[in-house]
């Protein structure tokens, strides 16, 4: 019977550009800067790294096929390296290849690289993705775009809570001012302006009901971690080790949209997801034993309905939480401390690394000013694709001897 | 017995006042006003002769099997396709069958509706053939401040020859054929070009209606006044008036040419007209039907004991109540594609489409046909290979399931600015349907602001794609929301 992934494997090093509108440089800049930071974070040579893991989502734009821009942008040493995709998820899926590796014992030290270079396309948003849907979908697909498709949601749970839209506006837009708060101290964040609820409510309306400030930034970035086995990074001399404690993806099946049972209200992948990782970590309450989180806030109404599927908010009480200030930066468990994907930003590729990298960070006590008291576990997620139809991925990471609650 | 027995009828939701023209567009061309009366249907941006002539079908088929269908007959001068059969996709569309039947298009002439009625009557009273749908559309696209743009409405109607349950009986036909060019619209150009109206008025419509009636009249022995109603179209409403007098028709039964409500509709017009006065009609009833291109058909037809009793649908007057007034001009102009407005850069993406793909699946694309897993009765779209049921997931152990003539449930919805669309925001969602089963569809005919989860939905056969490099239309279906008290 598998016992899951729990302190198999920890992470040494890690590296994060800065996010944002890199207009200044390509993807192989972007890479090779995240993984110097890996690399001297981490101690070793380039040499020690013997397998590699490439998350990108929208190859076609800046990046190309295969793993091979990874390989060439470092100068990998002819090791392998595989190319990841799974929509939101590239970065975490990157993340589980690399960790896996390490925990299948075929490999001492890997490397898991994301990176998304957004901003060559001429335009805002996510690059359009009529031409990437599959030749049947093509043809009878709504030219739903990742915040229409996200924004339906918000149809919903209002209609689900008997809830009138403004009130789940007023909650979406306190998740955005939290996060744009957090930003501001976040130095490699994107966005790092702080906004008022009032800015948020009346920002331009994008996909009904969601405005332009209930949306993360489109940005171009990079992040990395390099992985071994806790035995190997004690010889390196690391002491107080962070281990992976869970690591979970769920698909959806169809069930959402083709069966009766969806409510429109909740993700049935993170909900799934998150259940069977806190087992796998050996959570038992997670309200109380998970000290932060970095979750897919895409959009402002993901957020609020994955604090629910997390189960952490009850059902139908995630606005209750949330205007109670339970994920601020100063509540009971801090969410998106680095600006999340609303300010830190959304280079795909590299988002599921980039949460990794605030947790590892904070659990490491270098978060700098953004720096949270003892937390033990930090719990990333990752939302691809839409509410209808989507992949969901969920780390929790922790101190090697953490306990629960 | 051969005729009609059933009819239908589509006309565009939205309505221009032809006020709105003249207020637009009478400094460059001031002669418009004189026929500023009244207003003209105008197909949504996502509509096209397809598509109107698929409701229309619908509408005529909702109380007939679909599957008894010998022949699908679509007529239209203005068909997406020059070669693929337009009439086949509406037969797909119908979920008709695919097998010993006789499809065909009627096209190049504003009479193809009326011809193709008549090769449909011949065709069932041969014997050769039974359940013949005849369905007309057009939608002409017509330069701005011209007199076209002032009659020229978009519409169809559908007609259903049958040897049984016949409401309106066939009683014969005249034809005339002559060359007669009051416009003409070469191959690959947009828009018709026509000689002097007076011309068209006195030698055409004046002279060549009159002659072929006279001539059904010889033929068969029958006097004018022995009709209830004689439909001609004629968007010169003088004109209309002056043929009547000609001919000696009481003006009351002169059936209305439609001007004030939905403008000429083409080859869709006689039909139309026609299918406006069944609806009125009493058994016993005889009916004159006529058109006008390059010569004239008329038909006779007579109401027979079972219109009494006939109902079902909407017709012409259920579609004619259903209308929303189109108040900005520019979003006409923009609706058929006479002023370049900018898509961006994320509307440009063009992939082509997959007819391997569409060949597999046209049922699906076409026809919204799902399926129906034999096992659980779970109803599913699309129809893919395992049931979605959990607790079943049985393999291709399938029905056709067919969700066009139902009703749907709004679950959940959004206007969408960032998407590209000719009338942003492009409103979306996901729908649940009478019967089961869960379709993600765009919305069309509807304002955001009146969408509600739980709203009620209809579907509706329309354009999804043009794409304008390889001149291929793709179609599918889309929800509209039910609003209460109509529009």
């Amino acid at each position: 019977m598998a016992k899951g992934i729990k302190d198999k494997v920890a992470i040494i090093g890690m590296g994060c550009t800065k996010f944002g509108e890199r207009w200044d440089k390509g993807a192989d800049d972007l890479m090779l800067d995240a993984f110097q930071e890996a690399l001297a974070d981490a101690g070793i040579e380039k040499e020690r790294i013997q397998a590699a893991w490439f998350g990108n989502c929208f190859d076609e734009v800046a990046v190309g096929k295969s793993a091979l821009p990874a390989s060439l942008s470092l100068r990998l040493d002819n090791i392998a390296v595989t190319r990841v995709e799974n929509f939101c998820a590239s970065g975490t899926e990157a993340f589980r290849g690399a960790v896996y590796a390490v925990a299948s014992g075929a490999y001492d030290i890997a490397l898991a690289i994301g990176v998304e270079k957004l901003k060559d396309i001429g335009y805002g948003g996510l690059p359009e993705f009529g031409s990437a849907m599959g030749s049947l979908t093509g043809q009878w697909f709504p030219n739903m775009t990742a915040p229409g498709g996200f924004a339906m949601l918000a149809s919903g749970y209002a209609s689900k809570y008997k809830l009138d839209m403004s009130e789940v506006k007023r909650a979406m837009a306190h998740v955005s001012v939290k996060s744009h708060a957090n930003g501001v101290k976040s130095p490699k964040a994107h966005l790092r302006k702080a906004v008022t609820e009032d800015q948020v409510l009346n920002s331009p309306m994008v996909a009904y009901p969601l405005g332009l400030f209930d949306c993360c930034g489109v940005s171009d970035g990079s992040a990395c971690a390099i992985v071994t086995t806790p035995e190997i990074a004690k010889s390196l001399g690391k002491k107080d080790l962070i281990t992976v404690k869970a690591l979970q993806l769920s698909l959806s099946n169809g069930e959402e949209f083709q069966y009766h049972t969806w409510d429109g209200a909740h993700f049935v992948t993170t909900t799934k997801a998150s259940k069977l990782a806190y087992e796998e970590a050996g959570i038992k309450n997670p309200r109380k034993e998970i000290s932060m989180m970095e979750v897919h806030d895409c959009f402002s109404i993901t957020e609020l309905v994955t604090m629910e599927d997390l189960h952490i908010s009850e059902r139908g009480q995630a606005p209750k939480d949330i205007m109670d200030g339970f994920y601020d930066a100063d509540g009971t468990i801090p969410c998106q401390i680095d600006g999340g994907l609303k300010c830190f930003g959304h280079p795909i590729g590299a988002s599921g690394l980039r949460m990794l990298y605030e947790m590892y960070n904070q659990l490491s006590g270098r978060a700098g000013e953004r720096q949270l008291k003892d937390p033990k576990f930090g719990l990333t997620h990752n939302l691809g694709g839409f509410p209808l139809m989507n992949v969901c991925s969920i780390s929790i990471i922790g101190h090697q001897n953490a306990k629960g609650a | 017995m051969v005729g009609i027995s059933s009819y239908g009828g589509y006309i565009p939701r939205y309505r221009l006042s032809r006020m709105t023209i003249v207020q637009n567009m009478a400094w460059y061309f001031p002669i418009i006003m004189a026929v500023s009366q009244g207003e003209k249907s105008v197909a949504n941006w996502d509509e096209d002769a397809l598509s109107m002539a698929v409701a229309a079908a619908y509408d005529c088929m909702s109380v007939k099997d679909r599957s008894t269908l010998g022949g699908v007959y679509l007529a239209s001068t203005t068909l997406p396709f020059a070669d693929r059969l337009n009439a086949g996709i509406l037969a797909t569309a119908l979920n008709a069958p695919e097998n010993d039947v006789l499809n065909a298009d009627f096209s190049a002439c504003l009479k193809s509706g009326t011809t193709a009625t008549i090769a449909a009557l011949e065709a069932v009273k041969s014997g050769e053939r039974d359940n013949v749908l005849v369905a007309a559309s057009d939608m002409r696209t017509t330069k701005v401040a011209t007199m076209y743009e002032m009659f020229l409405g978009d519409g169809a109607a559908a007609l259903l020859i049958s040897s049984k349950d016949v409401i309106a009986e066939f009683k014969g036909s005249y034809s005339i054929n002559c060359d007669f060019i009051d416009h003409y619209r070469a191959r690959d150009k947009n828009f018709d070009y026509g000689w002097e109206e007076r011309w068209v008025r006195d030698e055409g419509y004046g002279k060549i209606i009159p002659e072929a009636i006279k001539g059904y009249l010889k033929k068969s022995g029958m006097a004018i006044t022995d009709f209830a109603k004689i439909i001609y179209p004629c968007y010169f409403t003088g004109t209309h008036r002056d043929i009547a007098k000609k001919l000696g028709i009481d003006p009351s039964k002169a059936q209305d040419n439609m001007h004030n409500v939905c403008g000429d509709t083409g080859s869709a017009h006689p039909l139309i007209m026609l299918v406006a006065a069944l609806e009125k009609a009493k058994p016993g009833e005889k009916f004159l039907m006529c058109s006008f291109g390059q010569g004239c058909d008329v038909l006779c037809f007579e109401a027979t004991d079972k219109i009494a009793s006939f109902k079902g649908p909407k017709g012409i007057s259920g579609a004619l109540a259903n209308k929303e007034a189109l108040v900005n001009y520019q979003k006409y102009t923009k609706f058929r594609d006479l002023i370049v407005a900018d898509l961006g850069i994320r509307g440009e993406a063009n992939p082509n489409t997959s007819l391997t793909a569409l060949w597999r699946n046209r049922n699906m694309i076409l026809g919204l046909k799902g399926v129906k897993c034999t096992k659980c009765g779970t109803v599913q779209f699309p129809p893919t290979a395992m049931c979605v049921n959990p607790k079943c997931n049985a393999i291709r152990e399938f029905d056709d399931h067919e969700f066009a003539d139902k009703q749907a449930e709004v679950l959940m919805f959004t206007g969408d600015m960032l998407s590209p669309s000719v009338d942003p925001p492009a409103v979306y969602g996901l729908v649940a349907m009478d019967g089961g089963g869960r379709i993600l569809v765009d919305f069309t005919d509807c304002d955001l602001g009146k969408v509600k989860v739980g709203q009620m939905a209809s579907l509706s056969f329309r354009k999804r794609q043009s794409d304008d490099l390889r001149g291929f239309t793709g179609y599918f279906w889309k929800a509209i929301p039910i609003t209460e008290g109509g529009a």
